[in-house]
C-alpha cells in the first residue's frame, strides 16, 4: 500500500516535472516566433497598391503581377550583368532591377514574384525572384490581384491544358 | 484496352479494400477468426490489383497512348524512356496512383511480416490500413481517375516540363511517397491499439521498425529533393523552407519523435499515450503535406498539378481521419497505464526533452507555414514567412535539442549521475570551445550565430565518438579487446552511433554552407577572367552542342585555385524543341571544402556571356552526413530484434545468422 502510495507521489512529481519543463519550452517557442514574425513576415503588394499606399523605401516587401510585354533588357553595368522589367497588374506598373540570376521560368507575359524594396527613385531593386517549376506558373496571390484588377482571363491557365 | 483494364483493376482495389475494411474489424470485435482471416488475402489482392492498375497506365506510357488524358497532357513520344516511365508519377493522377499502391504495398507487407502479431490486432490494423486505402481510391475514382480518355486523340503530348526531367523525377517522389505511406502503418498500429486499449513493449517492438521504414524512407525522399533543388538553379537553393519542403519536414520532425518515444515504451514501458498521439500526428502530418502540396492554397516554388478543387475533399478526409482519430484518442487514452518512472536525470528524460523539443519545433514550422493562410483569411493581409524566420527560430529551438542529444547518449535509463559526466565530457567541451573559437577566429567580423552552431556541432561529433569510445573501452582494455567489442556491438546501437554522427556532420555543413556562401558575378569575353575566394576561373570558350531534345551552349571554363589544383568545368544552357525554354545547366565542382557552382548565359545584347559564380562550403558535408544518418536507420532496422513483425522468432533468426 505504501509501496504504492510513494509510486503514485513519484508519477504526480514526474508529472509536474514534465509540464513546467513543456511549458518553458513552449513559452519560449511562442516568444521567438512572435519576436521573429515581426521582422520576417513579408507582405504581398501588387503595383498599384505601391503606388496608393506610397510604400517608404528600403521596406523590405514582396511585389507580384505580370512581366510587362517588351520591357525585358539586360544591361552591362561595370561588367555586371543587370535585369530590367516592368511589373504590372494592369492598372499600374512598377520597374524592377535585379542582379541575380533569373529563373529559367521567367518570361515576359507570365507571372513573377519578386522580393526587395523600393529605392529613391521608385525602383524595385529586388534581392530574389521566385519562379515556380510548373509551365501554368502563376501564384495565388498573383491571380487574386489580377482578378481584382480585372485584368484576369480564364484562358491564361487554361492555355496550357492546366483543367 | 489496356487503360479500362486498369480502371477496372482500380475498382476491384477498392472492393477488396471495403471488404478488408469490414470485415477483419467485426471479426476482432467478435473474436471470429475466420472473418479476421479475410485480412490477409484482401491486402494481398488489394495490392496485386493497385499495381495492375499502376502497370496498365505506365504502359499507356511506354507505348505514349494519348488517347488517355493524362499521358496526353504530361507525355511526349521523344521524351527519353526514364522520363516516359518518370512522368507517370511526375502529375496529379498517377501521383496518386502510386500513394495506392504504396498504401496497398504496406497492407501486405504487414500481412506477410506479421503473422507473429496477436490475431485481433493484426485484423485491426489490416482494417484501418484498409479505411485509408478505401479514401484515397474514392478519390481517384470520383475527382481524378487516371484512366480518363480524350473524345478527340492528339497527334502529340503536350510533353514534360523540360524541369522536370531529370533523374532527380525520377527517384525524388517515389521514396518521399514511401515515406509519407509508411507513416500510414505506424497510424493503423496506433488506432489498432486505442482500439484495444492495450499498449505494451510488444507493441512497441513490432511498432518500431515500421517507423523506422518509414523515417529512412522520409529522409532519402527529403535528402534526393534537396539535392535536386541545390544543384538545379533558381529553385531556391538546398532549402528554402519553402510550403512544399516544410511539408515533408513535418512529418520527418514528428517521426523521428516517434522513433525516440518508441524505444522509450519497449525499454520502459511509459510514454504511451505520447507514442500513439505522435504516430496519429506524424500520418496526419503526411496527409496534410499531401494537401499542402496538391492544393495549392499555400504559394510554394515546387508545388506540382495543384487543383483547389480536389484539395477540397482532401481536406475534409483530412479532417475526418484527423478529427476521428483524435476524438478515439481522447476516448480511449486513459486506458494506457504508464508503467517505470524514471528520475529527472536519466535517459528517459533525454528522450522526453528531445521529444519536446522535436514537437515544438514542428509546431512551429507548421505555424510558419500556415501563417500566410491563416492572415490571409482573418485580416485579408497577404504576406509570406520567409527563411529569416523559420532560420532564427529553429536554429534557436536547434541548439537545446542537440545539447540534450549529446548529454543523453551518455545518460543511463532510469537515473544517472551527473557527476560523472561532467568529468567526462571536459576534454570534449574544450575541444569544441576551441572549434568556436576557431570559426571566430577565421570569420571575424561576421555573424556571431554560425559560430555558437559550429562549437554546438562538433561537440555533438566528438560527444558521439566519446560515447561510442566508452562503449568499447577504448584505452581501458588493450586496443585489440576494444575492436572485437566494436564488432560485437549490436546492429541498433550502429544504427544509434551512425544516425548522431551523420546528424552531426550533416549539421556542420548545414551551418558552413549556410553562413559562408559566395557569389560573384561578370560579363565577359572569351578568354577574360574572374576570382572567387581561392578560385581563379577563365572563360576558353562558349561551343554549341546538340543534345537528344535539346540544344545547347556549352562554356569551357578552366578553374585554377590557389593551392595549386585546375580543372575544366562545362555548364550549358540548354533550350528544349518539344517546349520552346530554356534550362540553365550549372557545372558543379565538389570538395570537401566547398563546392564550386559555375553558370555562363548570353547577355543578349553584347555578344559577351554572363558568368555566375556561387561558392558554397562545406555543401558536401550535408549529403554525407544525410546519407550516414540514413546507413543508421538501415542497420538498426537490420538488428534481429526488431526484424519485422517477428519477435517470437528470434531463435530462427539466430541459427541463420551463424549459418551466414
Amino acid at each position: 500500500m505504501t509501496q504504492k502510495g510513494l509510486k503514485a507521489g513519484a508519477r504526480k512529481k514526474r508529472r509536474m516535472y514534465l509540464l513546467l519543463t513543456s511549458l518553458a519550452v513552449l513559452g519560449l517557442a511562442v516568444v521567438l516566433v512572435l519576436s521573429a514574425l515581426e521582422d520576417s513576415i513579408r507582405l504581398f503588394y501588387d503595383p498599384t497598391e505601391i503606388v496608393e499606399k506610397g510604400i517608404k523605401p528600403g521596406q523590405n516587401f514582396r511585389l507580384g503581377g505580370l512581366v510587362a510585354e517588351d520591357s525585358y533588357e539586360a544591361q552591362e553595368i561595370h561588367d555586371i550583368l543587370v535585369n530590367k522589367f516592368d511589373v504590372t497588374d494592369g492598372n499600374e506598373t512598377v520597374s524592377v532591377v535585379y542582379k541575380g540570376l533569373l529563373p529559367d521560368l521567367f518570361r515576359e507575359g507570365q507571372g513573377v514574384v519578386a522580393e526587395g524594396s523600393m529605392n529613391e527613385k521608385g525602383y524595385f531593386l529586388a534581392t530574389e525572384v521566385l519562379a515556380k517549376h510548373d509551365e501554368n506558373y502563376m501564384p495565388k496571390e498573383v491571380i487574386d490581384s489580377l482578378k481584382k484588377r480585372g485584368e484576369w482571363q480564364r484562358t491564361q491557365t487554361d492555355k496550357d491544358g492546366a483543367s | 484496352m489496356i487503360a479500362e483494364l486498369g480502371h477496372y483493376m482500380l475498382v476491384l482495389a477498392l472492393g477488396l479494400a471495403i471488404l478488408q475494411a469490414i470485415f477483419p474489424m467485426i471479426g476482432a470485435y467478435r473474436q471470429d477468426g475466420r472473418m479476421m482471416m479475410i485480412g490477409q488475402p484482401a491486402a494481398y489482392g488489394q495490392f496485386l490489383f493497385s499495381l495492375a492498375a499502376f502497370a496498365a497506365l505506365t504502359y499507356s506510357y511506354i507505348v505514349s497512348d494519348f488517347s488517355v488524358a493524362v499521358v496526353a497532357r504530361n507525355s511526349h513520344s521523344l521524351k527519353p524512356m526514364l522520363y516516359k516511365i518518370s512522368g507517370v508519377w511526375g502529375n496529379h493522377e498517377g501521383s496518386l496512383l502510386f500513394w495506392v499502391v504504396f498504401l496497398a504495398l504496406f497492407g501486405a507487407l504487414v500481412a506477410y511480416f506479421g503473422r507473429g502479431l496477436p490475431k485481433s490486432l493484426r485484423a485491426r490494423v489490416l482494417s484501418i490500413q484498409a479505411m485509408v486505402g478505401v479514401g484515397f481510391y474514392l478519390f481517384m475514382l470520383i475527382t481524378s481517375n487516371p484512366f480518363e480518355r480524350l473524345p478527340n486523340v492528339p497527334f502529340e503530348g503536350n510533353g514534360l516540363n523540360p524541369l522536370l526531367q531529370d533523374p532527380g523525377l525520377a527517384f525524388h517522389p517515389p521514396f518521399l511517397y514511401l515515406g509519407y505511406v509508411g507513416l500510414s502503418v505506424v497510424f493503423s498500429f496506433a488506432i489498432a491499439a486505442l482500439i484495444e486499449g492495450k499498449v505494451d513493449p510488444a507493441w512497441a517492438r513490432w511498432v518500431r521498425p515500421w517507423t523506422l521504414l518509414a523515417w529512412v524512407f522520409l529522409t532519402i525522399g527529403i535528402v534526393l529533393g534537396s539535392w535536386w533543388a541545390y544543384y538545379e538553379l533558381g529553385w531556391g537553393g538546398w532549402w528554402g523552407w519553402d510550403p512544399v519542403e516544410n511539408a515533408s519536414f513535418m512529418p520527418w520532425l514528428v517521426a523521428t519523435a516517434l522513433l525516440h518515444s518508441a524505444i522509450v515504451v519497449e525499454k520502459r514501458d511509459t510514454l504511451k499515450s505520447w507514442t500513439i498521439l505522435l504516430a496519429i500526428i506524424a500520418f496526419s502530418f503526411s496527409l496534410l503535406g499531401t494537401f499542402i502540396v496538391r492544393s495549392g492554397i499555400i504559394t510554394s516554388v515546387h508545388a506540382f498539378a495543384t487543383d483547389p478543387e480536389r484539395g477540397m475533399f482532401i481536406l475534409l478526409f483530412l479532417a475526418l481521419v484527423i478529427g476521428g482519430s483524435f476524438l478515439l484518442f481522447a476516448l480511449r487514452a486513459d486506458k494506457l497505464r504508464a508503467g517505470g518512472l524514471f528520475a529527472p536525470v536519466s535517459r528517459e528524460s533525454g528522450l522526453v526533452i528531445n521529444n519536446l523539443f522535436l514537437s515544438v519545433a514542428a509546431a512551429v514550422v507548421l505555424y510558419g507555414t500556415l501563417h500566410p493562410l491563416l492572415s490571409d483569411a482573418l485580416f485579408g493581409v497577404k504576406s509570406s514567412v520567409g527563411a529569416p524566420f523559420f532560420n532564427l527560430v529553429f536554429g534557436l529551438l536547434m541548439i537545446p535539442l542537440v545539447l540534450v542529444m549529446g548529454l543523453g547518449v551518455h545518460l543511463k535509463w532510469k537515473r544517472a549521475p551527473l557527476k560523472g559526466l561532467g568529468r567526462k565530457l571536459k576534454a570534449i567541451t574544450a575541444l569544441s570551445l576551441l572549434a568556436g573559437l576557431m570559426t571566430l577566429y577565421v570569420t571575424y567580423g561576421g555573424e556571431i550565430m554560425p559560430v555558437v552552431w559550429m562549437g554546438v556541432g562538433v561537440w555533438l561529433l566528438l560527444s558521439m565518438f566519446q560515447e561510442l569510445g566508452s562503449r568499447i573501452k577504448l584505452f581501458q582494455v588493450p586496443f585489440k579487446n576494444s575492436m572485437s567489442r566494436l564488432m560485437r556491438q549490436p546492429r541498433s546501437s550502429w544504427g544509434m552511433s551512425l544516425g548522431h554522427l551523420g546528424f552531426a556532420v550533416g549539421l556542420i555543413g548545414i551551418v558552413a554552407t549556410s553562413s559562408w556562401n559566395l557569389e560573384q558575378q561578370k560579363v565577359m569575353n572569351i578568354g577574360e577572367s574572374m576570382t572567387i575566394g581561392d578560385y581563379q576561373l577563365t572563360l576558353d570558350d562558349v561551343v554549341a552542342v546538340a543534345g537528344p531534345n535539346y540544344s545547347a551552349v556549352r562554356g569551357i571554363v578552366s578553374v585554377t585555385s590557389t593551392d595549386g589544383n585546375s580543372f575544366i568545368a562545362r555548364p550549358e544552357s540548354r533550350t528544349y524543341i518539344s517546349s520552346p525554354m530554356t534550362t540553365t545547366e550549372g557545372a558543379v565542382e565538389t570538395t570537401m571544402s566547398g563546392d564550386l557552382f559555375i553558370v555562363v548565359g548570353d547577355t543578349q545584347t553584347s555578344g559577351r556571356w554572363a558568368m555566375r559564380v556561387y561558392y558554397k562550403p562545406m555543401q558536401v558535408w550535408l549529403w554525407i552526413g544525410s546519407t550516414i544518418m540514413v546507413l543508421g536507420g538501415i542497420f538498426s532496422l537490420s538488428d534481429r530484434r526488431y526484424r519485422i513483425g517477428s519477435p517470437q522468432g528470434k531463435k530462427k533468426t539466430r541459427s541463420v545468422a551463424h549459418a551466414v
